[in-house]
């Protein structure tokens, strides 16, 4: 009965990446009640948004790889019409046109973005594996660089990066040559000035403040600061569960969302740090050692850029929190408070698994 | 063939794959070390000063204003008080439009044009406070009618505050004075004393009179409370607090039922009343007439009300008692007289024949008499009694100019009495040196003649002229007069030192005592007031001129337009064999001072002695006999 009830649901599911999304998940939540100041409505919301998540990975483990693989042209194809819808019709908040009220509910396409480019150069390095040419790289650039520009000119800069992130890892991943990586990245760092140029004002001074956040100690810089000064003074224990006095005296901005971790370190400290770390870098192997065994081209690529933004994103929002990148608005993954992300990480996380448990159906 | 070279390029390619692979996860590393390394310089090696900014993000350092001291007369009854109460405060930083935000604070409470004008005047006036009062004493209505439209006012804020009042209003205003707001000039001066640290979150201190005289001892030790408060400024706890020592209560000198007595003895008249103990210079009743309303100044005073006493004829600002210079008329004789008797000018028996005018030697002028003939033979007793002006010409005359001064200087004239309370005039004794300084001229014998009778130049306050009462009334012994009894913080009262020790022959003090309780008995320049005491009253007439007369004309008092009429002198003490009180009343513009100023004396010490309150005096009334002085 047991055996029969794990053969008919567990069986695609990957342990190891399930026990580290579950320790994830317990952080999450008793985090989101710290950071929320109590709220257990909060800490309930995260856990059906959760419930939800886990739904779809579990149904996606669980999809055979062709509908993966065919599914990549028509979610592309939709993300790009809800790209350009939102660029029409999207609903301006905090300044930013990022939303698309669709009547039942408001959507932001840029997240479904994040899964959609790089299944969709995926799905395209698969189709022309043979006969790979200069050509094939710059096409794939182009199904990169559209949603890109798109989702930069909301303006998201954040989601823009993160989204590049993924597609170059396909690129590089499918083998782009290191002279033209080394080309963009000496146009890169040409071009930064022109770039700079091209920002807003409060991407420009997002910039500024992460140079000097005490320029304007209340205004721009105030997040850097206060991220900075509740992980400074969490030391090498952290002030404990509960007692994070830049937390609950609400000194910290942004605290259940994008500052999560400020919260975490905090109130357990540097050695906190270390376990929550090794969580994320478990996941990054493992999600190696999937990418490493997977069966085909479509795949691989998949697989590691799965990895590799996931872990991109951890580091991002980390790096912004403790000062040492602008602050862009990327959640914690798995832990910050909001059901997109979530879902859109655990759309990921089920793809990993399906890879890795199909190969192996694939294999016996 | 074909199969195996695409397994082997199968092969190919997953080992370049695996090893863009290993460059991606040693790149992921690199990104790890980098957070680790970062993670290490924030929580270890930066902690502390991370743990600094947490918590002074956290605690905030908020003052406790300590309780001012409250000031009390000789008997306990409160003459300064506080009570709490709330006033509506605006903090012009928080606020884009100030004057919109009072039109619509208006809707709710009530705020006349003289508060918006005052409330102008304390944004201009000071800069060290972060909000200033609207409105104060709101009442309960416009209270709650405020807090429920709070949200609507940003920057806006109802403060229960200790407000400093003075329940006998202008009784006591030249005495108690008052507090005000701190302006910039007052902070600047806490400053240069190293005190501003103490008046963090004070917002009054004293301007004037007691209050000012007595700030140190009033104020208190301000106290502290380390309070955790959240990102909205909002305190969650308290952390430690150091409590604030309240001011010290202050006992008076002064009796406030005699001050009192002594307020509406003055009905309708301007002028001043000290009166003291002889025995320990303690201040029994220090009146300045008119006074003003102390209360109108405590949440700063609005431009309409200060005009008013500002711009009054009847300067009522002016601390009279304590500030106010007049010459002292005839009310110098008993000291004349005293110091002629010492210096060997002149001795009991000496008498003159009194034509009714003196002349120097080798000069035409006639200074005259008060009273037209003169008074026949005058020995220094009746000089006394009836006030003989042309024996003091004489007198003042053979004794010169600087036998005088340096007499009347003895006697505290001259100089301030160093009476406990800032502020104080010295008032006028004129000397070679002086005129010589002050005008460049020689000393002429006819200035002499007119200090003789307390004319010319000398000028006196009437503090300065009841001190040197009180030490003839003691003997020649005069104590340093003073306000404050008791101190609360030490408890003990206070003594003063013996400032004047002139070491007069008992029978010269007995002489003048005798004549100076003569001019209150019949025949004596203040024979009406005198008449019917039970006890033995001792007293001098003085009239100070405001005008100059010309040779030949004639003083009459219905001629003269009120301002320019002189003022009326009387000095007292009683009982003679004993006294118990020596005072100096000056009534401005009264005329004569025995028929104004010595019925004012009598009622006073009436009171002092017998418990006798006079009947209420109907203004307008007062009328002694047509005596003269």
């Amino acid at each position: 009965m047991i055996n029969r009830f794990q053969q008919r649901f567990m069986s695609h599911l990957d342990p190891m990446l399930m026990g580290a999304l579950a320790s994830l998940m317990l952080v999450s939540l008793v985090l989101i009640y710290s950071a929320s100041g109590g709220s257990t409505d909060r800490v309930l919301a995260q856990f059906i948004n959760i419930l939800v998540a886990f739904a779809a990975l579990w149904l996606v483990a669980n999809m055979p790889l062709h509908y993966l693989i065919r599914s990549a042209l028509p979610i592309y194809i939709l993300g790009m019409i809800l790209l350009l819808g939102v660029a029409f019709f999207g609903e301006i908040q905090n300044g930013a046109r990022r939303w698309l009220n669709l009547g039942i509910a408001t959507v932001q396409p840029s997240e479904l973005m994040k899964i959609a480019v790089p299944l969709m150069m995926a799905w395209y390095f698969e189709r022309h594996e043979a006969t790979l040419a200069m050509r094939n790289y710059l096409f794939a650039a182009v199904l990169l660089i559209v949603p890109f520009a798109l989702i930069l000119r909301q303006p998201d800069l954040g989601t823009a990066m993160l989204i590049a992130a993924s597609g170059f890892y396909v690129l590089f991943l499918a083998g782009l040559s290191w002279r033209i990586i080394l080309g963009i990245a000496i146009t890169g760092m040409a071009s930064a000035p022109f770039l700079w140029h091209a920002m807003h004002d409060y991407q420009r001074q997002r910039i500024m403040m992460l140079l000097d956040p005490s320029q304007d100690p209340l205004g721009k810089g105030y997040h850097t600061i206060q991220g900075m000064i509740a992980v400074g003074s969490g030391g090498i224990l952290g002030k404990g569960y509960l007692n994070g006095t830049q937390t609950h005296l609400e000194f910290l901005p942004e605290r259940t969302t994008d500052f999560i971790f400020a919260v975490y370190s905090e109130e357990f400290g540097l050695f906190g740090n270390l376990i929550l770390l090794a969580i994320y870098v478990f996941i990054l192997w493992r999600g190696f050692v999937i990418t490493a065994n997977a069966s085909t081209y479509f795949t691989r690529l998949m697989a590691g850029s799965i990895t590799l933004t996931f872990f991109t994103y951890t580091f991002v929002n980390m790096g912004m929190v403790t000062g040492i990148l602008p602050v862009v608005g990327v959640p914690l993954p798995l832990v910050s408070y909001g059901g997109t992300s979530m879902l859109t990480l655990y759309l990921g996380f089920g793809m990993l698994m399906s890879i890795h448990s199909h190969k192996t159906l694939v294999q016996s | 063939m074909r199969l195996h070279k695409e397994l082997k390029n199968h092969q190919r390619e997953i080992y370049f794959f695996r090893f863009r692979l290993i460059v991606s996860f040693v790149f992921m590393l690199t990104l790890v070390v980098i957070l680790l390394a970062r993670l290490f310089y924030l929580q270890i090696i930066r902690q502390s000063y991370f743990t600094t900014l947490a918590d002074k993000n956290r605690i905030a350092v908020v003052p406790i204003v300590p309780n001012r001291g409250l000031i009390q007369d000789r008997n306990g009854i409160v003459l300064a008080q506080n009570y709490s109460g709330y006033t509506l405060e605006l903090s012009p930083a928080k606020i884009t439009n100030l004057e919109d935000t009072i039109n619509e604070l208006s809707t709710l409470v009530d705020i006349q044009p003289k508060d918006r004008k005052r409330f102008k005047k304390l944004l201009t006036e000071s800069h060290t406070s972060n909000s200033y009062p609207i409105r104060s004493r709101l009442n309960e209505v416009e209270v709650a009618r405020f807090a429920a439209q709070r949200f609507r006012f940003p920057g806006v804020e109802i403060k229960a505050r200790l407000f400093r009042e003075y329940p006998y209003r202008d009784k006591t205003s030249h005495l108690i004075g008052y507090v005000g707001r701190i302006n910039d000039k007052d902070f600047a001066e806490l400053e240069q004393k190293n005190l501003a640290a103490n008046y963090r979150g004070s917002d009054y201190i004293g301007k004037i009179g007691i209050e000012q005289s007595y700030e140190r001892e009033l104020h208190g030790t301000t106290g502290f409370e380390q309070v955790e408060v959240d990102a909205g400024g909002r305190g969650v706890r308290v952390l430690s607090k150091e409590p604030p020592k309240s001011g010290s209560t202050l006992t008076l000198t002064v009796d406030i039922k005699l001050q009192e007595i002594a307020e509406q003895a003055f009905a309708n008249y301007r002028g001043a009343l000290v009166a003291i103990d002889p025995s320990n210079g303690e201040v029994l009743a220090f009146v300045s007439k008119p006074g003003y309303d102390p209360n109108l100044f405590v949440d700063g005073i609005d431009t309409d009300s200060w005009d008013a006493l500002n711009n009054s004829p009847d300067v009522p600002l002016n601390n009279r008692a304590l500030r106010g210079q007049y010459p002292p008329g005839s009310t110098i004789k008993p000291f004349m007289a005293l110091s002629a008797l010492d210096s060997g000018t002149r001795t009991a028996n000496y008498s003159i024949n009194d034509p009714g005018y003196f002349t120097l030697p080798g000069n035409r002028h006639q200074y005259r008499d008060w009273k037209t003939g003169g008074h026949g033979k005058v020995d220094m007793f009746k000089s006394i009694v009836i006030s003989c002006d042309t024996y003091y010409y004489g007198l003042a005359t053979d004794m010169g100019i600087d036998t005088v001064h340096e007499y009347l200087e003895k006697f505290g004239f001259g100089r301030k009495t160093g009476l406990d309370m800032e502020g104080e005039s010295g008032g006028l004794l004129p000397s070679q040196d002086w005129k010589k300084r002050r005008f460049n001229q020689i000393w002429y014998p006819g200035d002499t003649v007119s200090v003789g009778i307390g004319q010319g130049y000398t000028l006196v306050t009437p503090m300065q002229l009841a001190y040197a009462t009180a030490v003839v009334a003691n003997d020649g012994v005069g104590y340093r007069p003073h306000l404050v009894k008791q101190l609360e913080a030490d408890g003990t009262t206070r003594v003063s030192p013996i400032d004047i020790n002139l070491e007069l022959h008992p029978e010269h003090l007995a002489l003048v005592k005798r004549a100076m309780v003569a001019v209150t008995l019949p025949g004596g320049t203040a024979a009406y007031a005198g008449s019917g005491a039970s006890y033995s009253f001792a007293g001098k007439t003085g009239t100070a001129q405001v005008i100059g007369m010309k040779q030949g004309e004639k003083y009459v008092a219905k001629d003269i337009s009120e301002r320019n009429r002189d003022h009326a002198w009387f000095i007292a003490f009683a009982p003679a064999d004993k006294p118990r009180i020596a005072l100096a009343v000056l009534a401005e513009n009264a005329g004569h001072g025995g028929s104004i100023s010595a019925p004012i004396a009598r009622k006073v010490i009436d009171y002092f002695l017998l418990g006798k309150v006079p009947p209420p005096v109907v203004p307008e009334k007062i009328k002694g006999e047509a005596e003269n002085d």
